[in-house]
């Protein structure tokens, strides 16, 4: 059984087409990527497997289970960490983490075990007392992943894990993912634009661009094909692939005006 | 680590056929316990906030008390007064609760809420207590003022329960209706506008600082469909023992907040896109 299972994904925000038939398929207990820039349609695919946006029925299965059908079991199985930075400065480390461990019904016996479990995981236990809004931006980032561990989810989400961070904390975020992975065997899928990052960290990545699915693969395979490189050098070929045909469809657009403009 | 996170317990699935009230309860004590968490960190908030609820009693309450212009059936103007501006400042707290959502959506937060499994409707009730517990912990402070201003309240346990339940009712509602327009107009600063020009009318159209019968017949009617009103008058029933409607007020609030609650909860999804 695949661990996220996508097939002919359309969403649409008003006129604009935000994510145009996207099949997706991430295998149990490997780190996949969703790669692309700003406005690929990555968040908008996430945010319908985690079934914040509504799907119909038998697009999106996440463990065999409908999305639309058994939202609140599939969201069982999920740990998500959102693009913003966004735990509670208000609150501390453990409380922080506490809120979910209620949240996901972490029977009260076991609630303390599994909040310290995550928070030491994350490398927090010594800011677990503090207040979230003394941490920096890494450590936060770090805390939010506590929050999604801490209910032992079977598939970890995460938007854009290291955006706003610095290389240093950029390299800690992955280092704990990395981590979580090899201890658990958890299915982590994740999107980011840093393709340098995805190259290293990722089993396997999807290059989306204009809300499309395009290139999937291993990284390696993926730089293979282009005959070496790097990533962004696959998503750059890609890409301007995509451009080439957009221009060689309009080209067909024009070219059929000017035959239906003919034909009178 | 002993247990390997992608194995969770396999008493947790039993989490999964907890009964509806169950579920909304467990949520309703989490984010009440997030409430308190809060309060306990900053308390600065409980001081400020108490400035406006002050003055009201300190300058207006006691300036009529002495010029005997409004008739409250012999009751001193500033016991009739307390129990109103302790509704007001409830209103006051709740009311915000719309723009704390919309920051919650802006900053994410909303978003991972709603990948817990918790139903819209149980994320709702809980943040409608949540406020309740903010509500409870401003209305102390008024009721310490107005003790201190020399307003007998009733000490009666019974009595005291029946003020903290419409405490609770009263705020969960309000904070209802600010998220339901929040989900309709989802801009932080469209929501602050409406939360101002909607507070002080709904102040001023109910019996928090005079009595109905003074009021003239179109704000009556208004009063009439005021959900503070039948907070106030059951405040003032149970604080300072003046006739009240109890089942009505009672009635009327469960019923507000029972509408709230449906309403928030169907828009809290055009929030989260």
């Amino acid at each position: 059984m695949n661990a996220v299972e996508v097939r002919d994904l359309h969403y649409q925000f008003g006129e604009t087409k935000a994510v145009d038939g996207v099949d997706l398929t991430v295998r149990p207990g490997e780190i996949f990527g969703l790669l692309g820039p700003n406005g690929a349609g990555k968040t908008t695919t996430i945010r319908a497997i985690t079934a914040l946006l509504p799907v119909p029925t038998g697009v999106i299965e996440v463990f065999g289970l409908d999305v639309a059908k058994r939202r609140m079991a599939v969201r069982r199985l999920i740990g998500y960490v959102p693009q913003q930075l966004s735990a509670d400065g208000s609150l501390s480390g453990v409380e922080n983490v506490s809120l979910f461990a209620r949240l996901f019904d972490v029977p009260r016996r076991q609630r303390k075990a599994k909040v310290d479990e995550a928070l030491e995981m994350m490398g927090l236990t010594e800011a677990a007392r503090r207040l979230a809004k003394t941490y920096s931006g890494g450590m936060i980032r770090r805390l939010e992943l506590a929050q999604a561990l801490v209910s032992s989810p079977q598939l970890l989400i995460l938007d854009e894990p290291t955006i706003g961070l610095d290389p240093i904390a950029r390299g800690s975020v992955w280092e704990r993912i990395a981590a979580v992975r090899a201890e658990t065997g958890m299915t982590v899928l994740l999107t980011t634009h840093y393709m340098e990052e995805a190259e290293q960290s990722c089993d396997r990545v999807g290059l989306m661009h204009r809300g499309r699915l395009g290139k999937l693969g291993t990284p390696r395979a993926l730089i293979d094909e282009i005959k070496g490189g790097t990533l962004e050098d696959v998503f750059r070929a890609y890409a301007a692939g995509e451009q080439d045909e957009e221009q060689k469809g309009l080209r067909d657009v024009r070219a059929t005006r000017r035959t239906a403009g003919r034909l009178g | 680590m002993s247990v390997p996170l992608a194995a969770p317990p396999a008493g947790w699935a039993e989490a999964d056929r907890r009964l509806g009230p169950r579920l909304i309860l467990s949520r309703v004590v989490a984010l009440c316990v997030v409430e308190i968490q809060k309060l306990s960190h900053d308390r600065s908030e409980l001081i400020t906030r108490a400035v406006q609820p002050a003055l009201w009693l300190v300058i207006f309450g006691t300036t009529f008390t002495k010029l005997h212009v409004i008739p409250t059936g012999g009751v001193p103007y500033l016991d009739f007064l307390a129990p109103g501006v302790l509704a007001q400042s409830v209103l006051f707290v709740s009311i915000f609760y719309g723009i704390q959502i919309i920051w919650e959506r802006d900053a994410g937060v909303l978003a991972k809420l709603m990948v817990t499994p918790t139903p819209r409707a149980a994320l709702v009730t809980g943040k409608a207590f949540a406020a309740g517990v903010r509500g409870l912990a401003q209305a102390v402070v008024v009721y310490a003022i107005a003790e201190l201003l020399g307003v007998r309240f009733t000490v009666n346990p019974l009595r005291l329960l029946g003020v903290i339940a419409v405490v609770l009712l009263g705020a969960a509602f309000f904070c209802c209706l600010s998220v339901t327009i929040a989900g309709l107009v989802l801009s932080r600063d469209r929501m602050m506008g409406i939360g101002q020009a909607i507070m002080m009318p709904l102040f001023f159209a109910s019996n928090a600082l005079y009595p109905v019968e003074l009021m003239p017949g179109w704000l009556q009617v208004i009063n009439h469909v005021n959900p503070l009103s039948y907070q106030v008058e059951a405040l003032r029933g149970l604080l300072i023992g003046t006739p009240a409607r109890l089942p009505l007020c009672f009635g009327v609030l469960v019923a507000a907040t029972a509408v709230g609650i449906a309403g928030a909860s169907g828009l809290l999804a055009r929030l989260a896109r």
